[in-house]
């Protein structure tokens, strides 16, 4: 059994203007000890997808249907004294800006301590000891001097290693890291990616890793989902994602982005404008911007097609050139 | 090698900014601390860094957006300093802004954002030629005549990129200073903006400053690169010789940490990692500002500051031990 298994996820947002359907019919496994990237550019649903499992959304959003697994428990319709016990202890979250995700107000020790307190059986010295442990385990010098300071006392990555001490401080089974290091420069991102990496082999936990940055992707994920306008257009192995890309949506990003490979050639963007959520199109979502579309695919969602044992695609292309191992399938397969 | 024609000098160019430390204390924060490069005509020079290395202001002092501490900016062979030499080249050389959503103004329609610069610059007759004037730039980037009358909140972040180009297009410039005109873009619509920034350049004649930290990016649309660190230049070479070769330790350690689109090479990636944040630069390290950091640092670097010298033809790199490491 996987530790998590989403379901047909389905996350809404009502607004003056119309529902919008920010996640549409999401479901994926996730096993022990693997990272999953979930990538997709802006309004996509791949945060909501995060904060519908953590249940966290804001107050005009909501699940309206699907389920969420976690260790068998099913998350979706469960009470707060549940989720009380999943959050934080099992499934912990980090966002993307270290800046306005701790309180400036009190110490970064105080924080940290809180958190440990909530989530454990320690009385408060322990706690105290604890943080300084999970300080110096995500590599902060001087953890006793750090804790005493505030969050306006610490860089940006320093703020982001101790949102993951926080994070980490309850051991969680999974610890859901969305755009983690989109507000850091890159030499400091190598130095947190390295150290997520080194943690989660450490500790043995499963990331979900959300990102819109394909090289982030390519170095820390096992397994990748591509979503477009609240749905998953393409699921597998990392090697199958950028080697073997079969949805459209898909092909037409890794042509979008420079590489070594295509030094001196003009990049080949994906045209038109990013999706409106509130005028969809009928039927695929990325149908108006893509040059293969058909004329099925203005009037009919492509459902997900197996492609290989570690691929799925949902994208009528492949059924025109008989791609397709056959229809639905396993989440992940 | 073809012989380059200078368009743009800069030499020993320093902006420092007052900060007020106490009450009546202040101290200088060097942003730009003597650096000198040249810009050739018609090519694109990448300026990249990490926040607060002071790249978006030497953009921004270069075009004297903000008034130079020290040093000379030489456009076109005249040096830029009296008001009216500085009226003269804001014709010349214009600027496109990093973030699409504030470099708007929101009560103006396209149409008067574009047509700014040249009802400032008196560049249009009448009415009617001025109205022709901004459809011709809004065709340019790729814009319909019908998104003139609407205004900046009705576009996507792609498009008022497009709306911000044409603004700086419009008083026919050579020069263009693009300070992270990408960043807050999505991918898909990145590739787009990057591709008609090569157009215009070649339809137009442009020469580019193209600031940027992403530098997958700016490999790409560079003809050269300078890398910079806390105010400082530490390397300048040809885009390529500076991706495959990079001799300061700092490019080196930057270089390395980018992380590639390709799994396979992702994960065979050796990086460099530095250990450490970036010194405030009100509390820059004396000599080298990058010894703290650098795992090749000696004695003689917390002495004296490296000059900035040529290594190879059209290579600088200010670093003591450059000869040594590499």
């Amino acid at each position: 059994m996987a530790l998590l298994e989403v379901n047909n996820l389905r996350t809404s947002f009502f607004t003056d203007a119309g529902e919008v359907k920010a996640v549409d019919g999401v479901s994926f496994f996730l096993e022990k000890g693997k990272v999953l990237g979930i990538v997709g550019e802006s309004g996509s649903g791949k945060s909501v997808t995060a904060y519908s499992i953590m249940q966290i959304l804001a107050p005009t959003g909501k699940i309206v249907g699907g389920s969420v697994k976690f260790d068998g428990r099913e998350l979706v319709g469960a009470g707060e004294d549940v989720l009380r016990t999943i959050r934080g202890n099992k499934i912990s979250i980090i966002f993307q800006d270290p800046m306005t995700s701790l309180n400036p107000t009190y110490t970064v020790g105080h924080q940290l301590e809180e958190a440990i307190l909530l989530h454990t059986n320690r009385n408060r010295k322990q706690a105290r000891e604890r943080a300084r442990e999970m300080l110096e385990l995500v590599g902060v010098n001087e953890p006793d001097k750090r804790l005493r300071q505030y969050p306006f006392e610490h860089s940006g990555g320093m703020r982001q290693r101790v949102m993951i001490a926080m994070a980490l401080a309850c051991e969680p089974d999974i610890l859901i890291a969305d755009e983690p290091t989109t507000a850091l420069d890159v030499t400091i991102q190598a130095q947190i990616l390295e150290l997520m990496q080194d943690l989660q082999r450490k500790m043995g936990m499963s990331i979900i890793l959300i990102t819109h940055d394909l090289g982030v992707v390519a170095q820390m994920c096992d397994e990748v989902i591509v979503m477009y306008a609240g749905g998953i257009c393409e699921q597998g192995t990392a090697d199958e994602i950028f080697y073997n890309p079969k949805h459209e949506y898909t092909k037409g990003l890794m042509r979008s982005i420079p590489t070594v490979g295509n030094d001196g050639q003009r990049l080949q963007p994906i045209t038109g404008t990013p999706i409106d959520l509130l005028n969809m199109p009928k039927g695929c979502p990325f149908a108006p911007r893509c040059d293969n579309a058909m004329k099925i695919c203005l009037t009919q969602r492509a459902e997900r097609m197996q492609i290989n044992a570690d691929h799925a695609a949902a994208c009528w292309v492949n059924v025109r050139d008989g791609l397709n191992a056959g229809k639905g399938g396993e989440a992940n397969a | 090698m073809p012989e380059h024609q200078t368009l743009v000098e800069v030499q020993g160019l320093k902006e420092y900014f007052q900060i007020n430390t106490g009450f009546f204390r202040s101290r200088p924060l060097k942003a730009v601390d003597d650096v000198s490069f040249t810009i050739h005509k018609g090519e694109t020079l990448g300026l990249v860094g990490e926040s607060g290395c002071g790249k978006t202001t030497v953009g921004r002092t270069l075009l004297h957006l903000y008034k130079p501490t020290a040093g000379k900016i030489i456009y076109d062979g005249k040096e830029i300093e009296s008001r009216e030499s500085i009226r003269e080249y804001r014709r010349k050389a214009t600027m496109v802004f990093q973030d699409p959503y504030s470099s708007l103004n929101p009560r103006m329609t396209v149409s008067d954002i574009v047509a700014e610069p040249l009802d400032v610059h008196h560049l249009t007759a009448n009415a009617k030629e001025r109205h022709e004037r901004v459809l011709e730039l809004m065709g340019l980037v790729g814009l319909n005549s019908e998104h003139a009358s609407r205004y900046a909140h009705e576009f996507s972040g792609g498009q008022r990129q497009r709306i911000g180009i044409a603004r700086a297009l419009a008083v026919n410039p050579e020069f263009i200073v693009c300070d992270e005109p990408v960043s807050a873009l999505d991918v898909s619509i990145q590739a787009q903006v990057i591709n008609m920034f090569d157009e215009l350049q070649d339809k137009l004649g442009l020469t580019y400053l193209f600031i940027a930290h992403d530098l997958l990016v700016v490999r790409h649309i560079s003809d050269r690169i300078a890398v910079m660190y806390l105010g400082r230049m530490v390397e300048l070479a040809d885009a390529k010789e500076i991706y495959d070769h990079p001799l300061h330790p700092y490019s080196q350690s930057l270089l390395s940490a980018v992380p590639l689109p390709d799994p396979k090479i992702a994960r065979a990636n050796k990086r460099i990692m530095l250990t450490g944040d970036i010194p405030s630069p009100l509390n820059a390290p004396t000599g080298c500002p990058f010894r703290t950091r650098c795992r090749y640092a000696t004695a003689k670097c917390a002495e004296s500051m490296p000059p900035f010298e040529k290594v190879a033809d059209g290579h600088f790199v200010a670093c003591h031990r450059v000869k040594e490491i590499n």
